[in-house]
């Protein structure tokens, strides 16, 4: 009885799927030097900037394409992807006014008024917004703002003309370009992304956040975010992506760098809703990324919250090297896959500094046809004494042709360590369905309380607005897929 | 209030129900007792919405509704209340918040605009008191953790803040001790007026001695075999379920 319900039901639309019109500027399709030096040059990067990516590049070339995580897809044909799509005109644009119509009419439709923010500017509660559209930052909202704080807000390609000293000294730091093959092909070909950093003793007067955006055919998307807190400051910091239905598979391959100084703190929070496919698992987007923050001084700590509900195949892992000592990492996650969406999703804590604490929150959803697996290495490094970590990965299941996967490894090098790790796996069952509704609820709005229920220590960890915005999500992610 | 005439159901190929009859009217309180696998749960489960189960002949008319043909949750909008024998836990889900939904649902379904939050609190505070809830259990995840004496006590709780036309107990006194069944009967007593309804279904007499009932019916093999007034329950204690199984084993 509940297969039928639950096939009847498993039909979630996806709300961000529509295209804009805009004229874009795109680089041939494939890949090769030539390529690399003319994103570079597009750019008007200096000499040291297109040596980091032809570096990249080169050892990229002799990489293979990871195959350990739990998902089966066709690889990408990496010479059939547009690298560089920025929407025409490509000026500077140093006001809203001079924005393509079209764009802001898309920012709208995404829910981001641009326009909005514009006119409410310096409230304490705002957002201040970095948007990446394709490959290329259309606008920094709030700039000026921040400055005063003498924080810096703006695309990453700005930052390599006015901050070149932080961003020489600081990209690399976290995720190297060699990291792994798909941090690599970020390495050489990212097009843009979001560069920020605290200045000592500051606290972000507001949330600052990126909101991605694929929209070209035939392009992939490969931004880079670096963020850096100075000593004692703190920052949260939100991100969102959505993209268009198509047919094909779009690959979105980014690079996430978080460095903490001394007593420093970086929350991260991620909504992603990229398209995942359609009903029958036709189209979506492949979502490889590289998240990786260090706290490299004392004290500091950096904390991943992420809701996951959208691509066709995520590969993704946030990440946190403790090696200050005190310092603190944290990952909270929810990820969602219904229909034949894939999610390897998880991360990894790597204990190096003294009594450094690490806290692991993760809640797999899967329904329809879905698999989802939670992948986690905790390690403790010889000498990194007292380090502790606390472990809770949990599944839930929605109908029976799901799969739900935990992929636990934990690496012990001192004996003063002490990691705990708990998981469970359960199922919507029938009869708290039927609980909820024997009491006047129906089956979708008793989904949404179930779900929300068992999400909440994650939920709860999310902005006030996004939080919102995520139990949303979860609901549609969801919509109609148990009986 | 409730007619139901002729209620056969089954689950799989099995005929549980065979032929109810049954009328209860409004400020009316009915006992239906009986021997284990007599049906008691079936026909509270069936009445409630329950899916598990085919209804193969009969009706049932719950104010003027025919009920089959209503979804579980618009029969809960109606007023009929179901207070579970097994209170299903729902983890992260505050019972604060769990009410708060259902009784949203249940005055959209009125037409009426939702509770504020104020007046919520007001009635949360009233109802808690009845059944001696602790304010803790209240902002609690629904029934997670709870002992099985405070899942009761939830159950009618829940029953005081929707305020049902119909409300049946399902074996609500089964795990309950002395101390905890005096304060889910008295809850029950205070909630009685003589525009609702109490269909009390149980498997010992002990209960009755609390809720006292109007009429008492012996379900027996799916059918109710017996009815009569409380005394019929007395002499159901005294006599045990034997004589009654002797009575109508030929009729089966």
């Amino acid at each position: 009885m509940a297969n039928e319900i639950l096939e009847e039901h498993i039909q979630n639309e996806y709300k961000w799927g529509f295209t804009t019109d805009i004229a874009a500027d795109e680089a041939p399709r494939g890949l090769n030097e030539e390529i690399i030096k003319f994103i570079s040059a597009k750019k008007n990067e200096p000499e040291w900037m297109l040596e980091f990516r032809l570096k990249a590049f080169r050892n990229w070339q002799n990489m293979v394409e990871p195959e350990w995580a739990h998902v089966s897809y066709t690889k990408p044909n990496f010479q059939d992807i547009i690298y560089y799509s920025a929407p025409k005109p490509k000026k500077e644009l140093a006001s809203l006014d001079e924005v393509d119509p079209e764009l802001l009419k898309t920012f709208e439709k995404l829910g981001i008024s641009l326009e909005e923010q514009k006119r409410l500017s310096g409230v304490q509660s705002n957002i201040a917004v970095d948007v990446v559209f394709d490959s290329v930052s259309v606008k920094t909202t709030f700039k000026e703002t921040l400055a005063e704080k003498g924080i810096i807000f703006c695309s990453f390609s700005e930052a390599v003309q006015d901050h070149p000293e932080l961003v020489k000294k600081y990209m690399g730091m976290a995720v190297p370009a060699t990291d792994n093959f798909y941090a690599a092909l970020n390495s050489a070909v990212f097009t843009d992304g979001s560069f920020c950093y605290i200045p000592k003793g500051v606290r972000s007067p507001m949330e600052l956040s990126t909101y991605f955006r694929i929209n070209a055919s035939g392009t992939g998307q490969f931004e880079r975010t670096l963020i850096i807190a100075d000593e004692d400051s703190y920052v949260s910091y939100l991100e969102g992506c959505t993209a268009p239905q198509r047919d094909e598979n779009q690959l979105h391959a980014a690079v996430v760098e978080i460095i903490t100084h001394k007593n420093a703190e970086v929350k991260y929070s991620t909504v992603q809703n990229w398209y995942p496919g359609d009903k029958e698992g036709k189209g979506g987007i492949f979502n490889f990324v590289t998240k990786r923050g260090l706290c490299l001084e004392d004290n500091s700590k950096i904390s991943w919250t992420q809701v996951e509900t959208g691509s066709a195949v995520t590969w993704k892992y946030p990440s946190v090297i403790l090696k200050g000592n005190n310092s603190v990492g944290e990952f909270y996650s929810v990820a969602v896959t219904n229909n034949y969406q894939q999610a390897d999703t998880g991360t990894k804590m790597i204990h190096i500094g003294k009594n450094t604490r690490s806290t692991i929150i993760s809640k797999g959803i899967s329904a329809g046809f879905s698999n989802n697996s939670y992948r986690g290495l905790v390690q403790i490094k010889k000498g990194a004494s007292n380090a502790r970590n606390f472990s809770q990965c949990d599944s839930l299941l929605m109908g029976d042709k799901c799969g739900a996967h935990t992929f636990p490894y934990i690496e012990i090098k001192d004996k003063s360590g002490v990691v705990e790790h708990e998981a469970t796996t359960s199922k919507i069952g029938e009869d708290q369905l039927f609980y909820c509704k024997q009491r006047g609820i129906d089956n979708e709005k008793a989904i949404g309380l179930i779900v929300n229920g068992y999400c909440k220590e994650v939920l709860n960890k999310l902005p006030m607005e996004f939080a919102v915005e995520a139990q949303k999500l979860l609901a549609i992610s969801l919509e109609g897929s148990v009986g | 209030m409730i007619s139901i005439k002729n209620l056969h159901a089954s689950i799989g190929d099995k005929e549980i129900l065979r032929g109810i009859n049954l009328e209860v009217k409004a400020g009316e309180v009915h006992a239906i007792m009986g021997p284990n696998g007599s049906g008691k749960s079936t026909l509270s489960s069936v009445l409630a919405g329950r899916e598990d189960y085919e209804v193969t002949e009969g009706e049932v008319t719950f104010n003027g509704k025919n009920l089959l043909e209503l979804p579980a949750e618009d029969r809960a909008r109606e007023g009929l209340f179901l207070a579970f024998q097994y209170p299903v836990e729902i983890p992260g889900v505050s019972n604060i918040n769990f009410l708060r939904t259902a009784l949203n649902e249940i005055r959209a379904y009125h037409g009426q605009e939702e509770m504020t939050a104020k007046d919520f609190l007001a009635l949360v505070k009233d109802k808690s008191k009845l059944v001696e809830l602790d304010s803790k259990l209240a902002s609690r995840s629904v029934n997670e953790g709870f002992s099985g004496g405070e899942k009761k006590r939830n159950e009618i709780f829940q029953m005081a803040m929707l305020n049902p036309k119909l409300a049946i107990l399902d074996e609500t006194d089964s795990g309950l001790d002395i101390d905890a069944l005096r304060i889910v009967a008295t809850g029950v007593n205070k909630l009685k007026s003589k525009d609702n309804a109490t269909i009390v279904i149980t498997h010992y007499q002990r209960l009755l001695d609390y809720i006292v009932p109007d009429f008492v019916h012996i379900l027996y093999k799916g059918r109710i075999v017996k009815s009569g007034g409380k005394e019929l329950a007395l002499e159901l204690e005294a006599k045990g379920y034997d004589e009654i199984k002797k009575e109508f084993e030929i009729a089966d």
